[in-house]
């Protein structure tokens, strides 16, 4: 199976790990992931302005990509999924967004939202599939215990995302299990890190970070799992509990980490 | 147009749907800097009272984790409400919350690139 794929700005960059490890899981679980030629920065976060065009374009190029290549596109990043993600809503749904953005692009057949964007945790979950990926998994994590982080981009709002329960997501979990380790249950996993606000306001993203950690800790976890590369700065820079990207671990388990290093 | 026809016409929101549960402020991070509140925002736009809001430290405070939007049980989106009170203001002239002199001294080895990108929408345009 091919998938289209969107790296994004960070993954090329401080979280080339992030994109490393998704790679190489990817062709050892029987998937690959072609990276789009041309891909534009989604912007980080989606422009929430009903008359905020230019800013959804590099998203709908993307789209249109996937789409002439016959391809779901796939995302690893928790904010280039969102952002891709309601684009394609509004492309598909509003007509205001859709029209606008086609009169700027100027395609030979316009657009209108149909490419399927999927994160590489529904690839894993739905494809793959969990109890094929428990099967692949060469070093099991036993004795790991790990808290899974949402946080807001994967799960909000639930009714354009549909990644998982707004509240009480699963698929994390049933992610670490397959993988051997046991996911620890703790409050605060769909909660804020503060996210862009820590340029600027490093305390208040501090005093959100440390209930986040705290509680984790407080349930024993050794670590947290995240897909987002500014959840991982903030939480990891407001607490010594290590904070793993998601593919960081499959690498572990599956033997391909040692083999990199 | 006036701010009020803006507020609503950037957020596409219909903030007379509301009706006033609170939900929205309960579930905010940022509750505790906001000087009014998630759920009083709506009632400032019902009234027309965008002078206050343009001079409130909330529009700046929201951290777009859309938990409001989520949970209103009557599809206001507050959150869409208070970012287009924000994109009122950075889209003037000298009203932007970021100036490029000042981000050389606020970053880091450490910081991704997606925290800068997501700082340049958030206070800029």
């Amino acid at each position: 199976m091919k998938y289209s794929y969107f790296p994004g700005c960070t993954l090329r960059n401080k979280a080339k790990d992030l994109d490393d490890y998704a790679r190489a899981c990817a062709e050892k679980l029987g998937f690959s992931l072609e990276e789009l030629t041309d891909w534009q920065c989604c912007g980080g976060v989606y422009p929430l302005g009903a008359d905020e065009i230019a800013s959804k374009l590099p998203s709908v190029r993307a789209l249109n990509a996937a789409k002439k290549k016959g391809q779901d596109l796939v995302a690893v990043c928790s904010a280039c999924y969102h952002v891709l993600k309601r684009v394609n809503d509004d492309m598909a749904n509003v007509a205001d967004i859709q029209t606008r953005a086609n009169n700027y692009m100027q395609l030979d057949t316009p657009y209108t939202g149909e490419t399927k964007v999927l994160h590489y945790l529904e690839v894993l979950w739905d494809v793959v599939g969990f109890d094929k990926l428990k099967e692949a998994v060469v070093n099991p994590l036993t004795g790991r215990k790990v808290g899974a982080y949402y946080g807001c981009l994967l799960l909000r709002p639930s009714s354009v995302m549909a990644f998982d329960d707004p509240e009480n997501p699963t698929i994390l979990e049933d992610f670490i299990r397959a993988l051997g380790a046991e996911p620890v249950m703790y409050p605060y996993r769909n909660e804020c890190c503060g996210g862009y606000i820590s340029i600027k306001e490093q305390e208040k993203a501090a005093g959100l970070c440390k209930k986040i950690t705290d509680s984790a800790e407080g349930f024993q976890a050794d670590c947290l799992v995240t897909a987002c590369p500014l959840c991982k700065y903030n939480l990891s820079k407001n607490s010594n509990l290590p904070i793993v990207y998601f593919t960081e671990l499959l690498a572990e388990a599956l033997g391909i980490k040692e083999a990199q290093e | 147009m006036s701010k009020v026809e803006q507020i609503k016409e950037i957020s596409g929101v219909n903030p007379l749907k509301c009706m006033k549960c609170g939900k929205c402020s309960a579930s905010c991070p940022s509750f505790n800097e906001m000087d009014i509140k998630p759920h009083q925002f709506v009632t400032y736009v019902i009234n027309d009272d965008v002078e206050a809001l343009a001079e409130s430290k909330s529009a700046w405070k929201c951290l777009s984790c859309f938990a409001c939007i989520e949970r209103c049980p009557r599809d206001v989106k507050p959150g869409k409400l208070i970012d287009a009170a924000r994109q009122i203001l950075i889209r003037q002239r000298g009203q932007e919350g970021l100036s490029p002199d000042e981000i050389p001294a606020l970053l880091d080895e450490e910081m991704p690139q997606q925290l800068l990108m997501s700082a340049f929408r958030k206070y800029r345009r």
